[in-house]
């Protein structure tokens, strides 16, 4: 029987199976922020021990910096000192840092990426939970805490049991003004939020074959809201094209035996799974999220569902994230109105993002009260969008374009929603209190979806924006 | 050197937290991941839904304010790696939890730090709920050797996933130590690699 992509990069990474029955695993590619590392940091200096692989680990910062001005000291006496932490953590270890005066700098699931250090076939592993953006690429990308950053700090290796694998399938074609953010929560919608708890998902399909790979980074990235901690897609032309010619990638002959061995791990044609999931791409609306977890989802031609439709928890969970988002039952997903428009995080903020982004916000004009901003995911992508135009479109438009970074996506820098403010946007959650507010509102839906609730001050169907 | 303590039991007071579905953004908010220690996160544990309640979230109830075990519903803990979740709780005086169950970021986050997180079933959690909610002084023995949770009013079954539960028992629940050990197995797994060597190419 064929192996699976995961069963293969599990084995050569294998290190030894520990006596409690987990797998030391060798993680071939470490990223770290500001925000995780320094404890870990600090645990290693306290034990005398230092990073053992500093040329497999690589720095950024992206959690807590500014978006708007970005001159130092921040005015955050908190976010300065985080700074310096990681600078002299990274000085101390001979880590190569990507920051801001690199022009490298940016969202770690962004840069990996971006520089060509993301690769097939790698085990990946990041002080976040939305390290699953990398299976993108065919890599095992997992998001760990802050003890696991130590243990891979040390020792390259971390201790994990082997997840069970879903195969999940969107097959058919999306319609005009669906994108890939519409078919993660549609996916996300359809299995819970904890339905891959234990799991990896492989995604594939024709609809996930006909995607660039900006479109499955997004895809893989919110694998996490979804309860698998692993999500991936096999390599093909497609993640080839990608990878050819950065800065990090295999240069000339190496690529090409790079390449050979890339398609030699997807998945075969006979491969088995533990579970196999399929759905059709023509059923996927733009989606919008109406409750306190991106489980809570619905089409934005439908209603808000009525709690009394569920049983038991399912229905308190529910009553609960209606009583916090303030809405009625059985009221249009359209014409929610809107405080605040975000275009950013590591799940959209990619230049095809901003492209899909600025096609609808060009020539409008953001609704008054309307709060509108584009935070691109790095410093290359600013650069690339501004070389483009996006910039003027957007700033035309009303929206504000800001610096590279995490921004309102959790908002541990200056972007946060003011009380209960409801925020149309782009990232990846939308908990209680997430965006910085504890009683702010958050709609998840795609950048376009965001440009359009921009424009029209509510929650608007972009298919209807982009027709007419 | 990373040798931690025997974890085989727990006894203490308990306290429900109700809800599915509680992220690490409720269970500590992002602002105080800003500290670049752990140490002080202990009185913000569900800073924002406490405040919401107004002092009727369980974590203000005085009748709670001793308990080591808290008894949660399911996908306790998801969103976030952060660990400062965890963190938090431990340093709140929360030595187990149990549950329906649990995201795997935070399972594993518990276990590095030597917090047991035991899953039952939602039948056993809400029952463990009501009887925390009217004696909250009912003492419990989570005994993760056994796999349960013991009260005088009865006996609830608790189950640890086998690798967890030898972390616990045999106190190796910190991987450093392990991970330290065999230098020259690193070396070799990470020697055959085809992106560490130049895919197999003369170079290499």
């Amino acid at each position: 029987m064929a192996n699976t992509l995961l069963d293969t990069v599990w084995d050569l990474h294998t290190v030894r199976r520990l006596p409690n029955g987990e797998t030391q695993l060798f993680i071939g590619l470490h990223l770290v922020h500001e925000v995780t590392s320094p404890q870990a940091f600090q645990m290693l200096a306290e034990r005398g021990l230092r990073v053992r692989y500093p040329e497999r680990t690589f720095a950024t910062v992206d959690h807590i910096i500014p978006t708007d001005q970005q001159q130092r000291p921040y005015a955050d006496g908190m976010a300065e000192q985080m700074f310096a932490a990681i600078e002299e953590n990274v000085r101390a270890n001979d880590l190569p840092f990507f920051d801001r005066s690199t022009g490298r700098q940016g969202i770690v699931h962004v840069i990996g990426p971006e520089l060509g250090l993301t690769q097939p076939g790698m085990t990946i592993a990041c002080g976040d939970s939305h390290t699953s953006t990398h299976g993108a690429f065919g890599a095992v990308a997992f998001g760990i805490g802050t003890s696991q950053v130590r243990d891979v700090l040390a020792t390259q290796c971390m201790s994990v049991a082997k997840p069970k694998l879903r195969r999940i399938e969107v097959n058919g074609r999306l319609s005009a003004g669906v994108f890939a953010k519409d078919v993660i929560l549609h996916i996300i919608g359809s299995l819970g939020v904890q339905g891959g708890v234990g799991y990896a998902y492989e995604y594939g399909g024709t609809v996930l074959d006909a995607m660039s790979m900006d479109e499955r980074m997004t895809i893989c990235n919110m694998s996490i809201e979804g309860g698998a901690r692993v999500g991936y897609v096999n390599p093909d032309a497609t993640t080839e094209a990608y990878i050819e010619g950065r800065e990090y990638a295999p240069a000339a002959d190496d690529f090409q035996r790079a390449a050979a061995w890339w398609r030699s791990l997807a998945s075969g044609p006979g491969a088995s799974y533990d579970d196999v999931v399929v759905m059709d791409g023509a059923d996927i609306a733009p989606m919008v999220t109406w409750g306190i977890n991106p489980g809570q989802v619905t089409g934005v031609d439908d209603v808000v569902p009525s709690p009394e439709a569920l049983d038991g928890p399912d229905r308190a969970a529910s009553e609960e994230a209606l009583e916090h988002m303030s809405l009625e039952p059985g009221r249009a997903i359209a014409g929610i109105p809107i405080d605040v428009a975000f275009v950013g995080s590591c799940t959209n903020a990619r230049l095809s993002d901003l492209h899909e982004a600025a096609r609808v916000a060009r020539g409008g004009r953001v609704a008054d009260g309307v709060k509108a901003l584009v935070v691109p995911g790095s410093q290359r992508i600013r650069a690339e969008a501004e070389a483009a135009g996006l910039h003027e479109i957007f700033r035309e438009a009303g929206f504000e374009w800001r610096e590279a970074g995490c921004s309102m996506c959790l908002a541990m820098n200056p972007d946060k929603l003011q009380g209960d403010q409801i925020c149309a946007s782009s990232s990846n959650r939308n908990f209680k209190g997430r965006q910085g507010s504890p009683t702010g509102r958050t709609l998840l839906m795609s950048p376009a979806m965001v440009a359009a609730a921009a424009l029209a001050g509510e929650v608007a169907d972009v298919r209807q924006m982009v027709a007419s | 050197m990373s040798e931690g303590a025997v974890i085989d039991r727990i006894v203490g007071r308990g306290v429900p937290v109700r809800g599915n579905d509680i992220d690490t953004d409720r269970i500590i908010p992002a602002r105080y991941l800003r500290e670049i220690t752990f140490e002080g996160l202990g009185p913000h544990a569900f800073e924002d839904d406490r405040r919401a309640l107004n002092g009727a979230h369980p974590l203000d109830d005085p009748r709670f304010a001793d308990a080591g075990v808290m008894v949660v519903n399911k996908n306790f803990g998801c969103g976030s790696s952060r660990e400062h979740a965890p963190q938090a709780l431990l340093r709140r005086g929360i030595r187990a939890i149990v549950g329906e169950s649990f995201a795997e970021i935070f399972f594993g986050n518990c276990v590095a730090i030597g917090l047991p997180c035991l899953t039952t079933t939602p039948e056993h959690a809400d029952a463990l709920q009501a009887l925390l909610e009217e004696a909250p002084d009912t003492d419990l023995t989570v005994d993760v050797e056994a796999e349960r949770v013991v009260t005088d009013h009865g006996d609830y079954p608790a189950a640890v996933p086998a690798s967890a539960k030898a972390s616990f028992l045999t106190g190796r629940w910190d991987a450093l130590g392990q991970l330290l050990e065999n230098t020259d197995e690193v070396r070799a797994t990470s020697a055959r690699l085809p992106y560490l060597t130049g895919f197999g190419g003369e170079s290499s």
